[in-house]
């Protein structure tokens, strides 16, 4: 069940778990989970590719805005594959894919919904947060407000989904990779840390860029082969490869199923996928990396492409590992269906090929911790050390050290608690982290760039409702009351409090403003317009 | 026009095109809690309704999202060369 953890939502891993139970013994011939010469040669390769990478981008570092912005040299076209491959999680692959292959169509619930906060994040935040801020999206809010408590608030919204996607993320790489490269799974929490702090450290946010260039081109060119391959067998015609899983497993592996049981719990998962992307410290810092809000524009554009093609291949993955491999045997490895890609990769193009899938998972990872560590460290050294402890005046060459400090505290951070959460059920961190950045970020971004009664107080009680309520809530929900401290029943019972969040949140910020005036926020209003719509000289950056 | 004015502009169509996604995406989260049949009924062999949908969901999130850049990149960036041109800065204009 751990491996679940690569998967975003409780309600699957329930589902999951009932599944597992009726899954048979007898476990297929699979080279899975023994030590692989092709998956370490391919996982090696990438280690020395992106240790070279890390090596150039060291040099080209040198200042805060090298660090954290890449120095906004990043071409658009750059930025859109690294958007892309600082958002596709390992569970975007493996857990998809093990979810359709083994309960069919509801699996394709996470395909869309990890595809619909793109449109909302290029519509309502991608132009006016590359014009109006620096390196974090607390820059936007504090923008017309007051420093000290808007940036103390939204560094407890970046600190609280970062970490609880970095659990999420070293918990299910851990397992992930012991299952596929038979290391322990302390070993595995510690290479994954290790590269990721060698990347964010002395690379910056140049190096993470190109992790996640080449991770996502990784990514894509191996399920694009796989998608062919399974194609290939079926006549090129993906409805003869639907046909077949409903020949073979029933025409109800083609329908909504037993994962979707309580409607409202899916819309409030579904809302929290669709603004929870908006709200993604991690996502909104690669904004700042380009030249400006019109290269911003263009790269969502192409990230939602690449996305979107990804999402539409997870449709073929997923039902080829289910006709092919057959749900029973991929149980067999992993009850919770997250070795499904693999062994289509394995039964098509045999050991070689499942050593490349492999080595991809575990580059998917690293791409992604890498922008998450890099996130944390903004809130700490941009947001908290520059901004509330030395008042914005830090001294020259102080926010970078304090940021280095930060990304190599917080990399040990997130080993440690890979490990200490080695057995833990984390698989609703995802879905927790998705529902604070959609709670506690996302409004109060969109309250202080578009309504100009917003004060301070407003925003700081709209992101402190979000974070604080969605932690409560998810506390006296089922997913931690029930599942976790095996209570018979939850005070709450929505496993995903964003329905009730995301809206308090809007509603929060909105009576609070209306309650208080800020009449240095009204009076800024006019020049904060202009700086979203025109932009700001960038050259007065550090 | 003025700043305001586009940022007022840009404001609305934000809005629409938003509220365009969510009733897409919301729509087909509601036909799978509340239309199951429906959903598992079969367009042709193979292709469920269901599956039908969710794959233009996806293409519906993308026909929107470049709609909006067509619009950012004619009529906004036009209106901002003007703007930028009349208050001298060219920062954030086209390249």
């Amino acid at each position: 069940m751990m491996l679940q953890a690569a998967v975003a939502t409780p309600a699957v891993a329930q589902a999951a778990a009932q599944v597992a139970t009726q899954a048979p013994a007898t476990a297929p011939t699979t080279a899975i989970g023994e030590p692989n010469a092709v998956a370490m040669t391919f996982f090696f390769a990438f280690i020395a590719i992106t240790l070279g990478i890390t090596y150039w981008a060291a040099r080209k570092t040198r200042t805060t805005e090298q660090f954290f912005a890449a120095g906004r040299t990043v071409t658009a076209g750059q930025n859109g594959w690294a958007l892309a491959g600082d958002y596709m999680s390992a569970a975007s692959f493996l857990g998809i894919a093990g979810l359709v292959a083994t309960s069919g169509f509801d699996g394709l619930i996470y395909s869309t919904g990890w595809l619909v906060g793109w449109p909302v994040v290029l519509f309502l935040i991608a132009e006016p947060l590359r014009n109006l801020g620096k390196y974090t999206f607390a820059d936007v809010v504090a923008a017309r407000l007051k420093q000290t408590p808007v940036r103390l608030a939204a560094a407890i919204g970046t600190l609280s989904t970062v970490t609880l996607y970095l659990i999420a993320q070293m918990v299910g790489a851990g397992t992930l990779i012991k299952l596929m490269f038979g290391l322990t799974y302390e070993t595995a929490v510690v290479i994954v840390g290790a590269a990721m702090i060698m990347y964010v450290l002395f690379g910056g946010m140049i190096a993470t860029t190109w992790v996640q260039i080449v991770k996502a081109g990784l990514l894509l060119s191996g399920a694009a082969l796989l998608a062919i391959l399974v194609l290939a067998r079926f006549g090129m015609n993906p409805l003869a490869l639907f046909a077949a899983a409903a020949d073979q497993y029933g025409a109800t592996v083609l329908a909504p199923g037993k994962l979707v049981s309580n409607p409202l719990d899916t819309i409030s998962l579904g809302m929290a996928l669709m603004f929870g992307t908006a709200g993604l410290p991690h996502i909104l810092m690669r904004f700042y990396t380009v030249p400006d809000a019109r290269a911003a524009r263009k790269s969502v554009f192409y990230a939602t492409g690449l996305i979107g093609s990804f999402y539409l291949m997870t449709f073929i993955l997923g039902f080829g590992a289910m006709v092919l491999v057959g749900p029973q045997a991929i149980r067999a490895v992993d009850a919770g269906g997250n070795m499904a890609a693999p062994l289509l990769a394995e039964f098509l193009g045999g050991t070689p090929f499942l050593g490349f899938i492999a080595a991809v998972a575990f580059a998917t990872i690293l791409a992604v911790v890498a922008g998450l560590t890099l996130s944390g460290a903004a809130a700490l050294s941009h947001d908290l050390w520059t901004s509330v402890i030395r008042g914005g005046h830090a001294r020259e060459g102080e926010e970078l050290k304090v940021a280095r400090y930060a990304s190599l505290g917080l990399g040990i951070v997130a080993i440690l608690l890979g490990i200490v959460f080695k057995g833990q059920n984390v698989a609703f961190m995802v879905g927790l982290a998705f529902a604070i950045a959609a709670s506690a970020n996302f409004p109060a971004l969109v309250l202080s760039i578009f309504w100009r009664r917003c004060t301070t107080a407003g925003a700081v009680a709209s992101m402190l409702t979000g974070t604080i309520g969605t932690l409560l809530l998810i506390y006296l929900s089922p997913v931690i009351q029930m599942d976790i401290l095996k209570e018979p029943s939850a005070w709450f019972t929505l496993r995903n409090p964003g329905i009730v969040t995301i809206p308090g949140s809007f509603l929060v910020g909105a009576i609070v403003s209306m309650m208080t005036r800020d009449e240095k926020a009204l009076a800024a209003w006019d020049g904060a317009v202009h700086d979203m719509i025109v932009g700001k000289d960038e050259t007065a950056s550090s | 026009m003025s700043s305001h004015a586009l940022h007022v502009r840009r404001w609305r169509i934000a809005i629409a095109l938003t509220a365009g996604v969510a009733v897409v995406y919301f729509g087909f989260i509601l036909l799978i809690a509340y239309r199951k049949e429906f959903m598992g009924s079969l367009v042709t062999n193979g292709l469920s309704v269901g599956i039908l949908f969710g794959a233009l969901v996806i293409v519906a999130s993308w026909v929107l999202t470049w709609l909006y850049v067509l619009w950012a990149n004619t009529h906004f960036d036009s209106e901002l060369a003007a703007l930028s041109g009349k208050s001298g800065s060219v920062s954030g204009g086209p390249r």
